[in-house]
């Protein structure tokens, strides 16, 4: 069974106006996709074509106007089943400011496996084995607001992480983070991915992101454009320039040569990629 | 023409202990008219630095001068000086706080002086500049997408008619088609406007395509200041701060390193296609 199964999803709002008519917008517009366990998935697109509403969808933040989000086999639309879908699959979001409740790190971790009604051992057993995780165990004492941006976002990750998820959504995790918070969550992310078998789907705009992924489903006005591997999702230069979205260095440059008549090879998305095909006519 | 940093210092307190200070002994002088990229690790003294330039932050030690005048002297405008020398901050649409955009934009010229009409006509002026249509002037900024009110911040400063216009990471949270209008709009305020841009980015990318000069930063120092091309052909020594080179300087390495001898010096996509197709025509011929 997937864990993630969406079906023929449409999410609908009404945006009011003093002067203009009411007018209906599909953020989601007909989407079906599912996940496998133990995926990397990275959602790309414009702002507006959808990528957070359809993030939120998936531990019923939003709940479809059609269509279903089964989360292992759990209807997000179900409310009995809302608490352990939530368990299942937590969000994170751009912003590390927004998501921190705790005066202390440990207590900012322990918040969800308090409110899932653990006794107070295995709260603690979570938090200590979640800050171990995301690498912040010397900083459980500390003062969340005295962290930076990218320890932020790893102690909003522990927090996750102390419920013992299969999955995890992040939405734009590092758009507000420096280039070494930046790597920090990725690595991090990575690792959860491969050494604890989590899944992952990661809302971004950046393209050394995206090559993280073992698979990227490119979002459109409300529908999915492409989905696909990176290789095969970069190659289409073109199409990607279409939807204003940005394609690697390396892709784009290769895309430029072949068009000048150098019969550089397909699938060029990495600069040693590039680098070595290149190589081979001189 | 110039704003002119002479031995600039700051220290967060009284203690002259070496650890608080942001910066030491800064030498800068930006003229009217220029391009400058500032680059640094985060904590490298950046934003410290540019709350100099229009007098935010007062040095603990050195002077700041503005067309030769000590900004800090009696009698100095300073408040005049702050229409000068506009600073964007970041994430500067979180202070748009008016009932309409255009109210927001006109908060600033008014504060200079400005009647309601002659603001208006600035800031109409000011958000068709920065690409917001007339048809969004009267909606709540609330309502706008997150690009449209970072612009409409921007047109916020730029209504008080800077001479030189700071920002700080402005394209950061972005998506690229955002990312490009931004570094568009500030291009042509350089180019048509005249007016000087100091961008602060962690993007060497941003850097390398619209700056002429590069300021890197590093523990409250500048470590290199001078033409980008010179600046980013330091790449052992910008990764020893904790920084890189835009991607095709870097490719270019990587390439000669393997035998093909691209020329070095290049920052942008335009500039490396051409570079490869030079060398590969050269061999073609050759054959």
């Amino acid at each position: 069974m997937p864990i993630l199964n969406i079906k023929n999803l449409i999410h609908k709002y009404m945006t009011y106006d003093d002067s203009e008519k009411n007018q209906e917008i599909r953020a989601i517009d007909d989407v079906s996709f599912s996940v496998e366990k133990g995926e990397f998935i990275a959602i790309l697109g414009r702002n507006g074509s959808g990528k957070s509403s359809l993030a939120k969808h998936i531990n019923g933040l939003l709940l479809p106007t059609e269509g279903a989000v089964y989360v292992k086999g759990m209807d997000t639309r179900n409310q009995e089943e809302i608490l352990q879908i939530r368990q299942s699959a937590g969000i994170v979001f751009q912003n590390p400011d927004n998501q921190i409740v705790g005066a202390v790190v440990d207590e900012d971790v322990a918040f969800g496996p308090e409110n899932m009604g653990r006794p107070t051992e295995d709260i603690w057993r979570r938090v200590t084995k979640a800050l171990e995780d995301v690498g912040m165990t010397a900083y459980k004492e500390a003062s969340p607001n005295r962290l930076s941006g990218g320890q932020k976002q790893r102690i909003a990750i522990a927090g996750i992480m102390a419920m013992e998820p299969e999955c995890i959504i992040l939405d734009e995790p590092t758009a507000m983070l420096d280039p070494q918070g930046r790597q920090h969550v990725l690595s991090l992310v990575k690792e959860l991915n491969q050494e604890k078998n989590i899944t992952i789907l990661m809302v971004t705009h950046h393209m050394e992101e995206v090559l993280l992924a073992d698979r990227v489903i490119v979002m459109q006005e409300g529908k999915i454009a492409a989905d696909g591997t990176p290789k095969e999702i970069f190659s289409q230069v073109e199409k990607l320039k279409k939807i204003g979205l940005e394609v690697p260095p390396a892709a784009e440059l290769a895309y430029e040569l072949r068009k000048e008549g150098i019969p550089l090879k397909d699938q060029i998305i990495t600069k040693e990629e590039l680098v070595e095909e290149l190589c081979r006519f001189v | 023409m110039s704003i002119r940093l002479e031995n600039v210092s700051y220290k967060y307190d009284e203690n002259t202990k070496e650890k608080s200070y942001a910066l030491k002994n800064i030498k800068l002088e930006i003229k009217k008219g220029e391009f400058v990229g500032i680059v640094g690790h985060t904590g490298s003294g950046k934003s410290t630095l540019i709350q100099h330039l229009n007098g935010l932050l007062k040095p603990s030690g050195g002077k700041v001068f503005y067309n030769e005048r000590d900004i800090f002297e009696t009698g100095f405008p300073l408040r005049e000086l702050r229409g000068k020398v506009g600073v964007c901050f970041q994430y500067p649409e979180y202070q748009l706080f008016e009932v309409t955009v255009l109210d927001d934009v006109c908060f600033g010229p008014m504060n200079f002086g400005k009647t309601r009409q002659e603001a208006e006509e600035i800031s109409r002026r000011a958000l068709l500049d920065v690409g917001i249509e007339e048809s969004i002037f009267h909606k709540s900024p609330f309502e706008l997408s997150g690009g449209q009110r970072r612009r409409a911040a921007i047109a916020g400063i730029l209504a008080m008619e800077p001479e030189y216009f700071v920002l700080d990471e402005p394209t950061a949270g972005l998506d690229p088609a955002g990312r490009d209008q931004i570094l568009n709009l500030l291009k042509e305020l350089h180019e048509k406007k005249g007016i000087a841009i100091i961008l602060v980015s962690h993007s060497m990318e941003d850097v390398a395509a619209c700056a002429d000069r590069v300021v890197v930063m590093s523990h409250g120092k500048i470590l290199y200041d001078g033409d980008k091309r010179e600046v980013f052909s330091h790449e052992k020594e910008l990764k020893e701060v904790g920084l890189s080179v835009p991607f095709y300087r870097s490719l270019a390495g990587d390439l000669r390193e393997r035998g093909f001898m691209i020329r070095e010096d290049v920052l942008t996509l335009e500039e490396t296609k051409d570079a490869i197709m030079d060398i590969l025509r050269k061999k073609r011929n050759n054959a």
